[in-house]
């Protein structure tokens, strides 16, 4: 394996094919965030954030996915092109998402009689 | 160079296999085909496939031009099955064909050839691959005689949910073949990014690996959108789910959004591995180094993005918003650009070149020419003017027809020309093979550049009557289509005849300098006996031409004996 | 699918030292598995990218129904589920652990539990799934449920065409407005300020079933990938040596999970 920072000095057997052996206490604490980023998800929908409510909820959940990813799924310890794969991934969904909602926004209230909001009088 | 054994005497470096142990004779028996992991049979497999599709795709074509020489009804085909006829015909020519052309046939047999590696990175994938498409052709096909679909390729909602034509079988089957495609580019990209062995650096690789990684790149990131929207496609017929039903709150554009999210990468899928087979082809036989070998290469790259962007010029007529048309008009502009960049690049190689008029460089310059018009005629209709007045005439058919088929399945012919001595260790007829070539090319042109002219001049696609005035154009267009269906027959049976009575061939029969011509034709089942030697891929004019091998050899450095 | 891609490591598993022919060293082949699943990966990303564009673009035109129709899912079941797959998650990555440290009979255990956890997850879905069947809360043209009393339909057919004075009114009905041939005409628009459920409450529960249905599947998937893993952790075939496949298998799992992430707070707890 390429010389890789191992900062938890995991004690590990360390093998070619084994991959990073990720230290408990890491894999414990992730799994201990995320429950309590649940449980404060919950508790801020409860919350009247107004339009906000969305964003916190999207924060809190990328800041979950982010941690099973760079831990349970180790890419904290792998090769950057794995990231590079997951995130050119985001990046296409995030386009089509983006133009496909700027588009049918802009048409919906012309096309069909009471689809989508009404129009601001 | 490497220490290959010529067993035949007089091929030089590698020779011709025939006589000896190649992965064609290396094991013997139905089985050892149909199970096999070796990346050159499941290449040669699916070119069976692939052709056969081609040739009924071919079938349906031939059927329609018949039935248009007449403007009115036809004892040939009432109008239903005239709708369900070029339905199949665009549903088989693009995901049976097109698609898996050129990446799934030519690209496994070359794509660890020219790498230097052993196999593809997972052996056991590729043949799933195979069978995935396998599975959902015949998911497709079935559909023929369960009730053949009669919506038009792009399946478009609403009329996709409500005629009564077995929609679901055959959508199940391109989702299933969506599959294939995804794990063969799943297969490429790993193989590029982890077998490439010592020496072949990205820069080294040959072009027609950068199309395929391109490629590989879209089929990975577009094919899945295409899934879920078939996925829900199929949610809606079956389960009523109403995502695009407007009675229920649904938005049919929405699905042309998804639909085209995918297909017009698509074309992009077709179009990159050919422009990398004309790459190999342009270097090879002006017998001179490519030019521009890194603005090609990142061209591949700049293509595959770009591909993703431009999606909603399918949908200017469509009920998109005029912002959103704008935007994509203006991106659909931009990748004529790189287009542009490899296409004079490859006249920039050609420039001051000593032109080898083989067949597979007829394919060349046809596909220059024909990709030119295709081309250039896109840029008409990306324009929004424009396009509201040619939108669904026979102009949008000759336009993609000369990109799918004067770019896609000239490039595909080239490469089949090019690498069918290395894949199949026998020459074909060089004056038959460019009979071939030139009645294709007259064939292709009579048939489709009539139809820009009746295009230009209002006549509506993809109907069973049309007007009176067009009659004449129709009959020239068809008289085309009987060329062309000659010029194919004439390609199928000098090739047949070359397996079965062609000369042997050489290892390097046209100069190449890419790693699949240092081995012996056929290979053997490990590709190369010794690891051979990575240089520069277009480093051509280090080959010559040695009768006394029938065949190219590497121009002795001084000192030293030819051929050494 | 993702079978396919964790079976190249089995080719490798029935060799003695574990390397396909066509791979120079193990490190090579371990580095290429996890490369294709994390293409993979990405592809499924772009899968249910597709449902999450679909819920998207009728969250923002139909705001009200989706506020309105999420108070019928349960948010209890729904976080105590999100609990449970992250408890799934846990196990899997310890899972790998203990594959890497060669402890067979952890891994052993470790696997069982996080099927145990899937399988209390789709049971915890089913038990939603049920009680919105009884109620008619389905999709599309299934549902059938009877909200509270809707307002009365406000008639706004389309307006008759005026025939100017001293002009011959066509006989020909007004082209429909876009792609609107099948909507039902004279549908009144949103109904406004009116009191009762807003129109199309269907579209919510459609993106909500396929959303759960498609992640649902993923799940089922996941467990045969992980029984599977199981059968093959008791032949002993994983150790410091080789543990491709599990930690694939645990790849996979962990997207399913991440997916659950997302879909949560966008069904549950819309406001």
């Amino acid at each position: 394996m390429r010389e890789r920072a191992h900062p938890e000095g995991a004690a590990a057997s360390e093998t070619a094919a084994a991959g990073h052996v990720v230290p408990l206490r890491v894999l414990a604490a992730v799994w201990g965030t995320l429950l309590a980023l649940t449980a404060l998800t919950v508790v801020a929908a409860g919350v009247d954030l107004g339009n906000l409510n969305l964003g916190v909820a999207m924060l809190i959940a990328t800041v979950k996915a982010t941690l099973v990813l760079l831990f349970f799924m180790h890419l904290r310890y792998d090769r950057p092109i794995l990231a590079i794969v997951f995130v050119t991934a985001l990046l296409f969904v995030a386009l089509f998402v983006s133009i496909a909602l700027l588009d049918t926004h802009a048409y919906a209230h012309q096309l069909i009689p009471g689809y989508g909001p009404a129009l601001p009088k | 160079m490497t220490g290959i054994e010529s067993g035949a005497a007089g091929f030089g470096q590698g020779g011709n296999a025939l006589g000896r142990d190649n992965y064609l004779n290396h094991e013997r028996g139905i089985k050892s085909w149909l199970l096999t992991r070796d990346h050159k049979r499941i290449g040669v497999m699916y070119l069976v496939v692939i052709l056969s599709s081609f040739f009924l795709g071919g079938i349906f074509a031939e059927l329609i031009r018949t039935k248009l020489l007449t403007p009115g009804n036809s004892a040939l085909m009432k109008a239903d099955t005239y709708n369900q006829m070029f339905t199949l015909h665009g549903a088989i020519m693009i995901f049976l064909f097109v698609i898996p052309g050129i990446p799934a046939s030519l690209g496994n047999f070359v794509l660890p050839l020219m790498l230097g590696a052993k196999d593809v990175a997972f052996p056991r994938l590729n043949l799933a691959s195979f069978y995935l498409w396998v599975g959902g052709a015949l998911l497709a096909l079935g559909s023929m005689v369960t009730g053949a679909v009669d919506t038009g390729w792009t399946f478009y909602t609403p009329y996709s949910t409500t005629t009564n034509t077995n929609v679901i079988m055959m959508v199940a089957g391109i989702f299933v073949l969506g599959f294939s495609s995804i794990f063969t580019g799943l297969n490429f990209v790993v193989t590029i990014h982890k077998l490439r062995p010592a020496g072949m650096t990205w820069f080294r690789m040959p072009l027609f690996l950068w199309g395929i990684y391109g490629t590989a790149i879209i089929q990975i990131m577009a094919t899945p959108v295409l899934g879920i929207t078939l996925l829900l496609l199929i949610a809606e017929r079956a389960l009523g789910i109403g995502i695009f039903d407007p009675a229920l709150g649904g938005d049919p554009v929405l699905f042309q959004h998804f639909f085209w999210f995918y297909s017009h990468p698509a074309v992009y899928i077709m179009i990159l591995p050919a422009m990398g087979v004309i790459s190999e082809l342009v270097s090879v036989f002006s017998r001179k180094h490519i030019f521009g070998y890194s603005f090609i290469a990142m061209s591949s790259i700049a293509i595959a993005v770009l591909s993703f962007l431009v999606w909603g010029h399918h949908m200017f007529v469509a009920g998109q918003s005029t912002l959103s048309s704008m935007i994509f008009s203006f991106l659909t502009f931009m990748v004529a650009i790189p287009s542009a960049v490899k296409v004079f690049n490859w006249l920039a190689t050609m420039y001051k070149g000593s032109i080898w008029l083989a067949t597979p460089m007829l394919y060349v310059l046809s596909f220059l020419f024909l990709f030119g018009i295709g081309g250039l005629t896109g840029l008409f209709l990306g324009a929004l003017a424009v396009d509201v007045h040619l939108h669904d005439t026979y102009f949008v058919v000759a336009h993609f027809h000369y990109v799918m088929f004067g770019g896609t399945v000239i490039a595909f012919l080239g490469g089949l020309h090019y690498w069918w001595p290395k894949m199949f260790g026998r020459m074909y007829s060089e004056f038959w093979g460019r009979i071939g070539a030139l009645l294709v090319f007259v064939g292709f042109n009579t048939t489709f550049f009539t139809q820009f002219v009746m295009g230009s001049h209002g006549a509506p696609r993809r109907s069973y009557h049309y007007q009176p005035q067009f009659e004449a154009y129709h009959r020239l267009s068809t008289i085309g289509a009987y060329i062309l269906g000659v010029g194919f027959v004439v390609i199928a049976v000098y090739l047949i005849h070359s397996l079965l009575r062609g000369r042997p061939a050489p290892a390097n029969p046209w100069g190449g300098a890419t790693l699949e011509w240092q081995t012996s034709s056929p290979p053997p089942h490990d590709n190369f006996e010794s690891t051979p030697a990575v240089g520069d891929p277009y480093d051509v004019e280090a080959w010559t031409w040695d009768g006394a091998v029938g065949g190219f050899v590497r121009r002795a450095p001084a000192g030293q004996p030819a051929g050494s | 699918m993702a079978a396919g891609a964790t079976r190249e490591g089995s080719v490798a598993g029935t060799h003695a030292h574990h390397v396909a022919h066509h791979f120079d060293n193990a490190e090579q082949q371990f580095e290429s598995g996890k490369l294709g699943m994390w293409i993979f990966l990405a592809t499924e990303i772009l899968l249910f990218g597709g449902l999450f564009c679909a819920y998207a673009v009728y969250r923002s035109n139909h705001p009200e129904v989706f506020v309105y129709a999420h108070r019928f899912l349960d948010t209890t079941l729904g976080a105590v589920n999100t609990a449970v797959l992250i408890c799934s998650s846990f196990t899997m990555a310890l899972a790998v652990r203990a594959a890497q440290l060669g402890r067979r009979r952890q891994l052993l255990g470790l696997l069982g539990t996080t099927i145990a956890l899937a399988a209390c997850f789709l049971g915890i879905k089913g038990v939603e799934y049920e009680q919105k069947w009884k109620e008619g809360l389905l999709w599309g043209a299934h549902f059938h449920a009877k909200l509270a009393p809707s307002p009365p339909a406000l008639p706004q057919t389309l307006p008759p065409v005026p025939a100017a004075a001293g002009e011959e009114r066509s006989l020909i009905p007004p082209a429909a407005i876009g792609p609107a041939g099948l909507a039902r005409p004279g549908r009144p628009t949103v109904a406004e300020g009116s009191e009762g459920p807003p129109h199309d409450v269907q579209v919510f529960f459609a993106v909500y079933f396929l959303m759960t249905g498609l992640h649902g599947i993923h799940v089922i998937v996941g467990m045969a990938l992980l029984s599977w893993m199981m059968v093959r952790a008791g032949r002993g075939e994983f150790g410091p040596a080789y543990v491709t496949p599990v930690d694939l298998t645990g790849l996979y799992w962990h997207l399913v999970d991440l997916i659950w992430i997302f879909l949560f707070p966008l069904l549950y707890l819309i406001r």
